[in-house]
């Protein structure tokens, strides 16, 4: 039984939650179509196929970002992670991916390990990654070329690298949420939401 | 052996029932790429937060909270909305570097059908030039200008019948050749005249209250129908039923073949009858009448009418605030009636038969004395009286108004369309018909008019 039950560190679990958060932000990138069909390429991952851009500056983008959130993850600072969509050309903030991230204590504080197994965490990722793949059916759809934007909510005691700068939150005015679900490994629990501007003339 | 069998059938039986059921366990993992939502998935308290304090701020001009109160709200908003961050003050921060902008180019597009036409979708437009002057012009001495007659019909063989005072006369539209095919005396003027649907036989209301049908070909009366009171100045045909509508009020069916012709009396009106229509299919008849009010008959449910009161009409269409002479059926859509009143009115309304509901209105700022639909193009061809005289052709269902053709100096009194569709007759007060052609061109085949033929001539080509 010991094979089964996989033996969960906080270093393991950061790893998996922004390893997440990476597949998740190119998802939405190319379900969004925030940029060209052509620079995804198709990986495997999670017992299903997920798309990855290929373009260089984005995927340096956010490797140094997945990168940093991990090092906050590791330590419990990281609150949340927000991935903006807003317009080129008006900069609104049209969509706003949500992921709500809270740190067990005692994993924290102490360094006890939890037990879950790898297959119940892969079914939680994919069921979010299918949500996030259908959730084109009720998100309007971007009708003006977009770009988009990390943010990290960290604890305010946090250290924060030179390359990373203050933000404000880029709220949007009256949006529609959606809360999608959730992911546990039993030291971090990441609550997905997304949040989008909704045109009332639509 | 066959003994030995069946309880062993039975016992798998009976093991199968209860393993099926177990195939199916409470912990079923959720596969499904389909996004259901479910109150699980809802925060309550949120969302009830959040309208508290919509209505909050509508308020907030009007009543003084106290301090304390709006202390609980602040904390309030802060428990719920910052959670995980309400007590530890968080700081939101951004990488300084921004990735690439995404592609100007609509190359996105291609990731999600777009049902809205952008621009490569929009639909095939053919502008389709619509004469502005009438494509003829014939005199037509002596035609009544008297709203309530109708004295113009086009018939299958490509004849138009026009009755100016006491006299009817057939235009041959394929070879411009006038017939005169009667002339009646003191018990004139005609009234109304209307081609049965072979083109063959031509049904001509009088003054004096006698409709007579008349053989076109060999120029001879066949019979004379007698039952109402007062002049006919409406026919309409639905086979071998001629129904007459008189100034008695009075709606008859008359079967044309048999002695006692009329089969049936349809009376709902109150004034005299002006436009009478049977629907395409012949199931239904529109009525219109100088009360103002529209009827809407059935053919099948009419027969055993009572003889007591008003007769069981299906719809009674009451809208109009003047004459409803105007009556067309709508040939692309069943159960679509179009009618136009009069002076006081000047609507055109559209009905579903069917449910008895007004569809739309428009005002046209005139009297409508005629309605013609077009059978190429969803349009609607109209004629008016006061200040223009002119016609319109409306786009149906949109109706705008795509052409306003002036040309007549008096009110517009009756319309009548070519066999082919393509050609629209009009006759005015101002003693002339004009030919337009509103409908269109026939673009690759002309339909020769001899070619189309009635039910009878039919027959007897086939043997």
């Amino acid at each position: 039984m010991g094979t089964a039950r996989d033996v969960i560190t906080l270093k393991g679990s950061a790893a998996i939650v922004s390893e997440f958060l990476c597949y998740a932000v190119n998802s939405i990138l190319f379900q969004r179509g925030i940029y060209p069909t052509e620079e995804f390429t198709r990986v495997k991952k999670y017992g299903m196929t997920l798309l990855i851009c290929q373009q260089e500056k984005v995927k340096n983008f956010i490797d140094t970002i997945t990168a940093q959130l991990s090092n906050w993850l590791e330590t419990g600072n990281l609150q949340r992670a927000v991935m903006v969509i807003a317009s080129i050309s008006t900069k609104e903030v049209l969509e706003r991916w949500n992921f709500s991230i809270e740190t067990d204590a005692d994993a924290l504080d102490k360094g006890v390990t939890q037990e879950k197994s790898d297959k119940e965490i892969m079914n939680d990722i994919q069921a979010i990654m299918r949500q996030i793949a259908s959730s084109v059916t009720f998100l309007p759809n971007l009708e003006e070329p977009c770009t988009f934007d990390l943010l990290a909510y960290t604890s305010a005691d946090s250290k924060v690298p030179p390359t990373w700068g203050d933000s404000d939150a880029r709220l949007i005015h009256n949006p529609q949420v959606v809360k999608l679900r959730s992911i546990d490994t039993k030291v971090h629990q990441v609550e997905a939401l997304v949040a989008y501007k909704f045109n009332e003339e639509a | 052996m066959d003994l030995g069998f069946a309880p062993e059938i039975n016992s798998i039986l009976h093991l199968r029932i209860p393993t099926q059921n177990s195939i199916h366990p409470e912990n079923k993992t959720w596969i499904s790429d389909r996004f259901i939502t479910d109150r699980s998935a809802m925060d309550f308290n949120i969302a009830n937060y959040m309208l508290g304090a919509k209505e909050n701020n509508c308020s907030a001009d009007s009543s003084v909270h106290s301090p304390s109160e709006e202390e609980y709200k602040k904390q309030l908003a802060e428990n719920l909305l910052q959670a995980d961050n309400g007590q530890r003050k968080s700081r939101i921060l951004a990488f300084k570097s921004k990735p690439p902008a995404g592609f100007e180019n609509d190359s996105r597009k291609l990731l999600y059908t777009q049902n809205v036409a952008t621009g490569q979708m929009k639909p095939r437009k053919v502008f389709r030039h619509i004469p502005q002057t009438a494509e003829r012009t014939l005199d037509a001495p002596d035609l009544l200008d008297d709203y309530y007659l109708n004295l113009l019909d086009w018939s299958a063989n490509n004849v138009l019948a026009v009755a100016l005072g006491n006299t009817v006369y057939l235009w041959d539209a394929t070879t411009s050749s006038i017939e005169e095919l009667l002339v009646v005396d003191e018990e004139g003027p005609v009234t109304s005249v209307s081609w049965a649907s072979d083109g063959k036989y031509l049904a001509v209301g009088l003054n004096n209250s006698v409709v007579q049908l008349w053989d076109s070909q060999s120029l001879r009366q066949l019979r004379s129908l007698k039952g109402h009171s007062a002049r006919v100045g409406s026919l309409a045909w639905n086979g071998p039923i001629l129904t007459t509508g008189g100034r008695d009020n009075l709606i008859l069916n008359n079967d044309v073949r048999i002695r006692d012709h009329i089969t049936e009396r349809l009376e709902a009106h109150e004034q005299e009858i002006c436009g009478l229509k049977w629907s395409p299919t012949g199931q239904q008849l529109a009525s219109g009448g100088n009360d103002n009010l529209v009827h809407i008959w059935d053919a099948a449910a009419g027969a055993g009418g009572s003889i007591h009161g008003p007769s069981p009409y299906l719809h009674r269409f009451d809208d109009h605030q003047a004459a409803v002479k105007a009556l067309a059926w709508c040939p692309f859509q069943s159960n679509l009636l179009a009618s136009g009143g009069g002076t006081a009115d000047r609507c055109i309304k559209f009905w579903n038969t069917h449910t008895g509901a007004c569809v739309n209105s428009i005002d046209t700022k005139s009297q409508v004395c005629a309605l013609q639909w077009s059978r190429h193009e969803r349009e609607i061809l109209s004629s008016h009286g006061f200040s223009q005289n002119q016609l319109c052709l409306w786009k149906y269902p949109s109706m705008v108004k795509m052409a306003e053709l002036t040309g007549h100096t008096s009110r517009v009194l009756h319309l009548a369309q070519s066999p082919d569709g393509y050609t629209v007759a009009s006759a005015a007060g101002d003693e002339t018909l004009r030919f337009w052609n509103v409908f269109g061109a026939p673009e690759t085949t002309k339909i020769k008019p001899k070619d189309v033929c009635g039910g009878l001539n039919c027959l007897s080509h086939i043997r």
